[in-house]
């Protein structure tokens, strides 16, 4: 029955997953029976008992027997279920002690985890495979949910106070995590990674902000790129040109452009406005958009936000002229941890 | 083919009477200042089709959209994300405030209940008339609101997003406040008619079954639906003075609101469900031409749901940050209404046993609402069990089970009553084979739709998403064909049922061999019901062929 259970359901990937699918194939089959025999009385009778002139019905206005028998066994039925429903919820109502703890913080539209040492990442959290952990969250503006299908876990997240929500990982790999209480245009946009890792790659991802720095030799822009999705700049800025509905201005060409802002000034794109409109993205808003950017203070790293620019800078200039952008970029930082080599520009 | 059911009928025709409650005077203002109960069912019943024909253009859009991740159509992007949240809003708001919950009780109850009664009017005919402008006013108010500026809050006008966000909410918070009102006025309407004016002769369980659920109906509508007033009025207030109920940046608590909210809304379900229980209570037992089985179980059950409806309302929120105990608590409450439901169910299959069952256009809408609502009602179990909501909550699953409940059970069956009633509304027959095309259309493209939705629902696909994972493009797609079959089946259906009314009046007295009174009238009654006080001499769904003393 495992490729029933996997059409209906997503992969499992916590320890809640078995029971949780259990019921729900359980309960499956229950309906699934039940259901068959309405049709099958609803079906059956009007075809057996389909008219014909002059035949005359009994008239049969009530049987107690009958209907005790239809009341109570449904009645038992309801209870039991009811018990079977509880046992599994009273597990994912109480987080064990020992489980890590992190900090969610949801606002439109950006997912921002924040972990015991005070790390802090956006749209893209890690945790340990085996290891309980446990989300204490908290809204910015307005309701959130924190839903992981795989998890089998799910709970609003609400401004003003703090919900919890927790399981244990017991897949390694990606898992989706996703925004299921209606917050607005970009609601459907509010995506995060959930990466389960072993131990020594959590470590890593805790030190450096990301396996991939690994690789030494990656230019900025590549190295960007990979911010550019995993930070969420994805879900409002397109790189091809085209206008997202919910979101903020493309980042094809604006490189070394003069961005006229809703103040009437015009102000050039360079390496200085980048970095400021990532740290307080409410200071100048580009015409025609709306102030709907969240900061990213303290999200990013310094190469990570050096990455972007170069991103950006890769995507291309004005194409109708303008002043030429300034090169202003420095190379990234050494990672931590790691000597000699460094993600240098040019060298492949 | 209608026509020759009437010789099945126990009650012989009369010979139809020139004047009739259509004829009787003449002109809008006639009709705009009618306190004729069937003249407002008849109103009622145009406008709260409008907002169907409204509310069923919008659910076509939304599944347009979702086509296709992309929201492709022919080379263009059919709607922005904000333009599919106020599309969906709309539809929502539509369908459940303008449409739902006065479909039954106000357009079809308000035309039935006094003929079935035995009664000429309503007790209160003004406080009617006053019921229907109200719902007029609240209509146009929510156009209004719809034209300068649509709101985007979803049909639940969650806070702090409904507090916060631009639009004309207060307007449409304003608006379904004052529907709210007719919905109140048509209960206590209906509750004061059933107490006085019985015809004589007729005991509480002597009433027909339709009456005693549209009854149960009206008490939900007097005693719930204040509180959503209540709750509306302090969301406008939050929002026009900044005072903090909801809005914890005022101090106020946003699962208050869905308290209240759910307070109201979820006895609400049972406002849109009972008198959809109830019509099929009276067409399983005509059409199969046999008493009710058990009646007195199904007139309890109905009142008992209309009791359970009050205590079940934390269910909505095993996620949304009410206590754990509350959790518990409503999940074991939820499941007891399983079991009135479950005994509807039962009595209804008792009722066919053995019966003469002829397949009319309006039985093959009680048999598809006894299949649409079955797989509604059991999948209910899914999302009260506890550790399996927490994963299908928020979910397509729950969008798919309330519309198996809603459109399954309330809309079928108020087509399918519309259809049970048309002859005695309008005088005339409609065509039998067009109308059970329709029907049959309707079911498929139904299944189509919503079934598909279980699967995306417990696969993770979160309800109100503009984009979705291109995973979920097949099923997604699929829905939306199912839609224009859905779509097909309507306007079939509309197309017959308004053709009919370009052919004189054909229609017997008593085209299906109904026991109970609204059949010994005329089709289309008089002006004033029965020519004289009628006497019930026996026993509604009393099918003994030689007559029996009451």
């Amino acid at each position: 029955m495992e490729w029933l259970r996997s059409l209906m359901l997503p992969p499992q990937g916590s320890q809640f997953a078995g029971e949780v699918d259990n019921v729900y194939m359980g309960l499956f089959w229950l309906c699934g029976v039940l259901f068959v025999g309405i049709a099958a009385a609803a079906i059956g009778f009007a075809w057996r008992y389909r008219y014909k002139p002059g035949r005359v019905t009994p008239h049969q206005t009530h049987n107690t027997t009958l209907e005790i028998v239809w009341t109570v066994i449904p009645l038992l039925l309801c209870v039991a279920i009811f018990f079977w429903g509880l046992n599994g919820w009273m597990k994912y109502a109480v987080a064990p002690g020992e489980a890590m703890e992190i900090q969610i913080t949801a606002k439109k539209w950006l997912w921002q985890f924040e972990y015991p040492d005070g790390t802090r990442t956006a749209n893209e959290i890690h945790v340990v495979l085996n290891k309980p952990v446990r989300f204490v969250m908290t809204s910015e503006d307005v309701l959130h949910d924190f839903f992981v299908p795989d998890m089998r876990v799910k709970h609003d997240i609400i401004p003003g106070r703090y919900t919890e929500v927790w399981f244990t990982p017991t897949v390694p790999g990606t898992h989706h995590v996703t925004c299921a209480e209606y917050c607005g245009k970009g609601h459907s946009d509010m995506q995060a990674k959930l990466v389960v890792d072993n131990e020594a790659d959590f470590q890593k991802f805790m030190e450096t902000g990301g396996t991939e720095w690994e690789d030494y030799k990656m230019k900025p822009a590549e190295w960007g790129r990979i911010q550019y999705e995993r930070k969420g700049c994805s879900t409002c800025h397109s790189i091809d040109g085209s206008r997202i509905a919910s979101g903020g201005p493309s980042w094809k060409g604006i490189w070394g452009k003069m961005e006229k802002m809703n103040d009437g000034k015009e102000v050039l794109v360079d390496a200085d406005y980048v970095r400021e409109s990532m740290m307080q993205p409410q200071a100048k808003i580009v015409a025609g958009y709306d102030p709907i950017m969240p900061t990213f203070q303290g999200l990013l790293r310094e190469h990570e936000i050096q990455g972007l620019i170069a991103f950006i800078k890769s995507l291309g200039n004005n194409p109708n002229g303008g002043p030429p952008a300034p090169t202003v970029l420095s190379l990234p930082p050494k990672p931590a941890g790691a000597s000699g080599a460094s993600g240098t520009t040019g060298t492949k | 083919m209608a026509n020759t059911l009437t010789s099945r009928g126990k009650i012989a025709d009369h010979p139809r009477p020139e004047v009739n409650y259509l004829n009787a005077s003449k002109g809008i203002w006639s009709w705009m200042t009618t306190v004729d109960h069937k003249r407002i069912g008849v109103m009622y019943l145009v406008g709260v089709l409008t907002a169907f024909l409204m509310g069923g253009i919008f659910a076509l859009f939304v599944r347009l959209s979702l086509l296709n991740p992309k929201h492709m159509l022919f080379g263009k992007v059919l709607m922005s994300a904000e333009t599919y949240n106020r599309v969906f809003t709309l539809h929502g708001v539509i369908m459940v405030f303008l449409f739902i919950i006065p479909s039954i009780p106000a357009a079809l109850g308000n035309f039935v209940l006094p003929l079935m009664l035995g009664a000429k009017d309503v007790a209160f005919p003004r406080l009617n008339l006053a019921s229907f402008y109200l719902w007029v006013i609240g209509a146009v108010m929510a156009v209004c609101g719809m034209i300068f500026g649509a709101i985007d809050t979803g049909w639940t006008f969650y806070t702090p997003y409904s507090t916060t966000t631009s639009g004309t909410v207060t307007l449409m918070v304003m608006a379904v406040f004052i529907l709210g009102f007719s919905s109140i006025f048509t209960g206590i309407n209906f509750v004061a008619t059933v107490h006085k004016l019985r015809a004589p002769g007729m005991g509480w369980f002597d009433m027909p079954l339709f009456v005693w659920g549209i009854y149960s109906t009206a008490i939900i509508q007097v005693l719930a639906t204040p509180v959503l007033g209540i709750t509306l009025c302090l969301l406008a207030l939050e929002r026009v003075f900044s005072i903090g109920i909801f809005d914890p940046k005022l101090g106020g608590d946003p699962v208050l609101f869905q308290h209240f909210f759910w307070f109201y809304s979820h006895p609400a379900v049972y406002i849109m469900i009972l008198p959809g229980m109830a019509i099929i209570s009276e067409l399983i037992p005509t059409f199969s031409r046999k008493t009710m089985f058990g009646y007195r179980a199904v007139a309890y059950s109905s009142v008992s749901l209309a009791l359970l409806s009050f205590i079940v309302w934390g269910h909505h929120m095993f996620v949304a940050g009410q206590s754990q105990l509350a959790t518990v608590i409503f999940s074991a409450l939820t499941f007891l209404v399983a079991i009135p439901s479950g005994v509807k169910m039962f009595n209804w299959l008792g009722t066919m046993y053995k019966g003469n069952i002829s397949l009319e256009t309006p039985m093959l809408y009680a048999i598809s609402f006894l299949l649409l609502f079955g797989i509604g009602g059991l999948t209910g179990i899914f999302l009260g069990t506890l550790s399996t909501d927490v994963h299908l909550t928020d979910t397509y699953f729950v969008v798919a089970h309330f519309h198996y409940v809603m459109m399954g059970g309330t809309v079928i069956a108020f087509i399918g009553g519309l259809h049970y009633w048309w002859p005695k509304m309008t005088g005339r027959m409609y065509n039998e084979k067009f109308g059970a095309l329709g029907c049959v259309l309707v079911f498929i493209g139904f299944n189509m739709t919503f079934l598909t939705q279980f699967f995306l629902g417990s696969k993770g696909m979160p309800r109100r998403y503009y984009n979705y994972l291109d995973q979920y493009q097949p099923l997604h797609a699929f829905s939306t064909y199912g839609s224009w079959v859905i779509g097909l089946g309507m306007m079939i259906t509309a197309v017959n049922l308004l053709a009919s009314l370009r052919k004189p009046y054909d229609a017997p007295d008593n085209p299906w061999g109904g026991t109970t009174l609204e059949w010994k009238t005329s089709s289309p009654p008089i002006e004033h019901n029965f020519e004289e006080q009628p006497v019930l001499e026996r026993a509604p769904y009393d099918y003994r062929p030689e007559p029996v003393a009451h």
